[in-house]
């Protein structure tokens, strides 16, 4: 089981040059892991993942560059948010299942709190216009940020291989954004297809 | 907040969850088909107004489902629908990292992910689409909205700077 495994192993040959003892990463306690990822949470706006990639890589060394990019693979081919799965696999590799809960409740738990108060300040002034507006305002440039990430996501892929994905962008787009169609059809529906064209045109 | 209420909450983010394939973005115009069209919990400029205020908090975009939980049945309904959200999906993570940890070597993980990447494109620009649907309502929000996506798209600058400048064009009430 990779948790169990020691983590020495599964440095050999992958440690980064800048790292003053490849091979000998110090497995983190139960707190560090806690510790880590509430920071990693607490620091992390408009999108968790490149910040914990610094903090994981490159301050904690926790993983190497490429155990980072495998482990995100297979977390983003799994179902639920990745940022969280990709706590699980990181506290479970070293800690087993008590690691796997303190490192999602590190994650989560700070950012819960916090947005609730926001949410009990929303709840409280919405009423008031300035506030109201304001809320309104910030859900445009929310809308804004999510256009930009898609762009973001989609121009690489659909340079890389249009054909094999652009029908399959579109047509969930329209069955989602324009058809208003449940979600679990059209996954059902678009993904074997998908996944088959990826497979022939590659 | 009554059980029946929490029930639902639960059952339809866990459902939620085993189909967000691309992070919880992904999931955004499902959830809102079901929180503002079907269950009638929310108005969809409530909706927009939430995840703006799940965006302006740090940590995962997964607090959008936190603030609707929490919304439609306070604490209880938050705190029920986040874990909904994470839980049996992680025990699905930590079993799988438990026994496939050769993710490489494999040798169809490579065209299933590019296969569901295309899905995901789509799934996330529905879900800018709805939202700006929701909360673009009328040539100020618009431009906020389009503004942001060009800065986001071509730079690096913290989204913060983008949620300051539209709450300030909103408070004084130039929207």
């Amino acid at each position: 089981m990779r948790n169990r495994r020691p983590p020495a192993a599964s440095h050999a040959g992958f440690a980064p040059v800048s790292s003053p003892d490849p091979g000998e990463t110090p497995r983190p306690t139960l707190l560090e892991l806690f510790g880590g990822f509430t920071r990693i949470a607490a620091f992390a706006f408009g999108g968790v993942l490149p910040w914990a990639r610094f903090v994981l890589v490159e301050r904690r060394k926790w993983l190497t560059a490429d155990e980072f990019t495998d482990m995100l693979a297979l977390c983003q081919l799994l179902p639920g948010p990745n940022i969280v799965n990709m706590s699980v696999a990181i506290g479970g590799r070293f800690r087993g299942p008590a690691g796997a809960v303190v490192s999602v409740l590190g994650l989560m738990m700070l950012p819960t709190a916090i947005v609730l108060c926001l949410g009990a300040f929303y709840a409280r002034f919405a009423d008031v216009p300035a506030v109201g507006n304001a809320l309104t305002a910030m859900g445009a440039a929310a809308a804004g940020l999510v256009i930009a990430m898609a762009a973001k996501i989609g121009e690489p892929v659909l340079r890389r291989r249009f054909l094999s994905a652009a029908p399959f962008v579109l047509a969930t787009f329209v069955a989602v954004a324009i058809l208003r169609l449940p979600l679990w059809p059209v996954i059902l529906a678009l993904a074997p297809l998908a996944i088959a064209a990826a497979w022939r045109l590659r | 907040m009554s059980g029946p209420v929490l029930a639902t909450l639960g059952w339809r983010f866990l459902v939620m969850a085993f189909l967000a394939i691309g992070g919880a973005n992904a999931v955004v115009p499902e959830m809102h088909r079901q929180v503002v069209e079907v269950e009638r919990w929310m108005s969809s400029g409530e909706f927009a107004a939430l995840f703006a205020l799940s965006n302006a908090a740090p940590g995962p975009n997964v607090l959008i489902v936190t603030l609707v939980g929490w919304h439609v049945a306070g604490v209880a309904g938050a705190l029920v629908a986040t874990a909904a959200m994470i839980v049996p999906t992680g025990l699905l993570t930590y079993g799988v990292f438990a026994f496939w940890t050769r993710l490489r070597e494999v040798p169809w993980s490579r065209p299933v992910q590019n296969g569901l990447a295309a899905l995901t494109i789509g799934l996330v620009a529905a879900s800018g689409f709805l939202l700006a649907r929701a909360a673009d309502t009328g040539w100020v929000t618009t431009a906020i909205t389009v503004v942001t996506a060009l800065v986001s798209y071509r730079t690096r600058l913290n989204p913060l700077w983008a949620f300051a400048v539209a709450a300030a064009i909103g408070a004084a009430g130039l929207t």
